[in-house]
C-alpha cells in the first residue's frame, strides 16, 4: 500500500485519534502515516455493533416477559457472557446462571448482590429499582 | 517533561511499548517494525473450538506479551515482569517503580478505559501502556496507539489492570532492570535480527498441526468455502466482519501486520545491505495487499452486494493465495538467515 492512499474515511475513532498505518513513499520506502479511518473497517465495526445490540435488545425482552432475571439483562448489555461475569463476582458459573431465574433472583441477598453490583458498576439500589 | 518520556504513536501497543521502554534508556535504534521483527510479532492461528465474541477466535500476531520478552531477550537486554494477585500489591509496586523514575509496561483491559471511544471498549484484555509517572495521584499514561498521552485516576489504572476474562492482566507489568543508559552495538543489532527472523520463519512453517502458521490461513479459507451453505448468509455475514475486524483494526498497522513485517524486512535489507531480503519485503507487501484486498471482498459480503457462493469461493482463493505466497516469502528468509550462520 502507498502512503498516499491511505484510507481518510470514517471510523469509530474520529475525534479521540487517527491511527499509524505503514505505507510506501514515492520511493517505495515503508514509513508510518496517519489514517482518520476505513470504511470497510468502520462497517466490520458497525455490523459488530448491530450484534451486540440485537442481543441487549433480546434480552431486555426477556427480562419483560419474565424468563430471566434483570442481572441477566445487565450481563448482555456489558458486553459478558456468564464466564466472564463468573469471573467477576468470583461467583461459579453455575451459581451465576442460577440468578438468572427469575425466582431465585428474587432471593438474592444484599451481600450477593453487591458483588454484581461491582461487576456492572452500579449499587444494589440501582439494581434492584431497575425497570426495563 | 524528559525527552526521554516525549509520546511516541505506534501501529500496535506492544510494539509500541517496547520501542519506549527501549528509549527510556537510551537505546534508539529500535522503532516500531524492528521491535515487531525481532520479537517475532507476525503470526496467523485459527482456534476452531474458542469462540471471542461470538465468532471464531482468530490472530494475525504471536502471543501478547512475546514481542517485549524476545525483544528483550535477542538483544541481551535484563527485563522483569510481573503479576500480583493481590491489586494493592500491584498499585504499591507500580508506584515503588515510578518513585525510581522507571517507565513500566503494563497490560490492561479495554473495556473501562474511559479515553477509548466506547465502540472500541469490549472485553478485551491483551493491550499494553505505558505508565511514566504519577502526578497528584492520576497516572501519566503514554498509550502507543493514542495521538496524545493521557491521564488515568488510580481507581480506574486498577480496575484495567484487574480486568477479568480471557488474557485477564493480573496487575501484569514489566520494565527493564537497573538504571542508566544502555547501548547495541550493530553486530549485536544484526544478531537480533537474524533470531527474530529465525523464530519467525520456525512459527509460521513449521509448527506443528494444521490451524496455525501458514497451512492456517489455508484451513480459514476452506472454511470460508463452507460458511455460507453451513451457517447461513446471516451469520457466515458476521464471522467474516470478524475476521476483517482482528486484520484491519487498530493496533495491526494494516493487512493483518503484513506492511509492519515488510517495513522490518526492509530495515534489514540496509541493515545486511541484502537483494534478498528486499525481495522478502516485496512479497510480504504484496501480502498485505492481498489481506486488505480480502477485507474489501468479505465486506462485500456483509453488506450485502456479493453474497453468491462464487463471492464465498473468491475470498477463500485469496486465502490460499495468500498462505502460498508467504509459505515462499519465508522459505526465501529461511535460506537467508542460513547463510549468515
Amino acid at each position: 500500500m502507498k502512503l498516499e492512499e491511505l484510507p481518510q474515511e470514517r471510523s469509530a475513532l474520529n475525534g479521540y485519534t487517527r491511527e499509524l498505518c505503514y505505507g510506501k513513499d514515492e520511493e517505495g520506502k515503508f514509513r508510518p502515516g496517519l489514517s482518520s479511518g476505513w470504511e470497510v473497517k468502520a462497517a466490520a465495526l458497525d455490523l459488530a455493533w448491530d450484534d451486540v445490540n440485537e442481543r441487549i435488545e433480546e434480552a431486555a425482552e426477556l427480562v419483560k416477559r419474565g424468563k430471566k432475571s434483570p442481572l441477566y439483562y445487565l450481563m448482555i448489555k456489558n458486553l459478558m457472557d456468564s464466564s466472564i461475569l463468573s469471573s467477576y463476582t468470583g461467583l461459579w458459573r453455575i451459581r451465576v446462571k442460577r440468578h438468572f431465574k427469575p425466582s431465585v433472583y428474587k432471593r438474592l441477598s444484599d451481600r450477593v448482590l453487591a458483588r454484581y453490583a461491582e461487576a456492572f458498576n452500579m449499587s444494589v439500589e440501582e439494581i434492584r429499582g431497575m425497570e426495563l | 517533561m524528559d525527552s526521554k518520556f516525549e509520546h511516541i504513536q505506534s501501529a500496535h501497543c506492544e510494539n509500541g511499548v517496547v520501542v519506549k521502554l527501549l528509549k527510556s534508556r537510551g537505546i534508539t535504534q529500535i522503532n516500531e517494525p524492528m521491535a515487531f521483527g525481532i520479537g517475532s510479532g507476525l503470526f496467523y492461528i485459527h482456534i476452531p473450538f474458542l469462540q471471542l465474541n461470538n465468532a471464531p477466535a482468530l490472530s494475525f500476531r504471536t502471543m501478547p506479551g512475546r514481542i517485549f520478552k524476545q525483544t528483550c531477550n535477542f538483544l541481551d537486554i535484563d527485563y522483569s515482569t510481573r503479576r500480583f494477585r493481590r491489586p494493592e500489591k500491584a498499585a504499591a509496586y507500580l508506584d515503588s517503580l515510578l518513585e525510581k523514575g522507571v517507565a513500566v509496561g503494563c497490560q490492561v483491559g479495554v473495556f473501562n478505559l474511559s479515553y477509548l471511544p466506547v465502540e472500541y471498549r469490549f472485553h478485551f484484555n491483551a493491550h499494553n501502556i505505558i505508565v511514566f509517572g504519577k502526578e497528584e495521584g492520576s497516572y501519566l499514561i503514554s498509550d502507543t496507539t493514542m495521538e496524545a498521552s493521557t491521564r488515568l485516576d488510580e481507581a480506574e489504572l486498577l480496575k484495567a489492570r484487574y480486568a477479568r476474562g480471557l488474557y485477564a492482566p493480573k496487575g501484569h507489568l514489566y520494565y527493564i532492570k537497573g538504571s542508566g543508559d544502555l547501548a547495541i552495538g550493530e553486530d549485536e543489532l544484526r544478531r537480533a535480527v537474524l533470531k527474530g527472523i529465525k523464530r519467525n520463519v520456525r512459527d509460521m512453517l513449521y509448527i506443528p498441526g494444521n490451524i496455525a502458521g501458514v497451512k492456517g490461513i489455508k484451513y480459514t479459507g476452506n472454511k470460508i468455502r463452507k460458511w455460507r451453505d453451513e451457517l447461513g448468509l446471516r451469520k457466515a455475514g458476521r464471522y467474516l466482519g470478524h475476521i476483517v475486524r482482528m486484520q484491519e483494526e487498530i493496533g495491526t498497522g494494516g493487512g493483518g501486520f503484513r506492511f509492519l513485517y515488510a517495513a522490518f524486512l526492509q530495515q534489514a535489507a540496509e541493515l545486511f545491505d541484502n537483494e534478498q531480503l528486499v525481495r522478502a519485503s516485496e512479497e510480504f507487501s504484496h501480502a498485505g495487499d492481498l489481506w486488505r484486498g480480502s477485507a474489501v471482498k468479505m465486506a462485500g459480503v456483509f453488506k450485502g452486494r456479493a453474497t453468491e457462493q462464487s463471492d464465498f469461493n473468491e475470498i477463500s482463493e485469496l486465502f490460499y493465495e495468500i498462505s502460498d505466497l508467504e509459505k515462499g516469502a519465508f522459505r526465501r528468509l529461511s535460506k537467508i538467515v542460513k547463510g549468515y550462520v
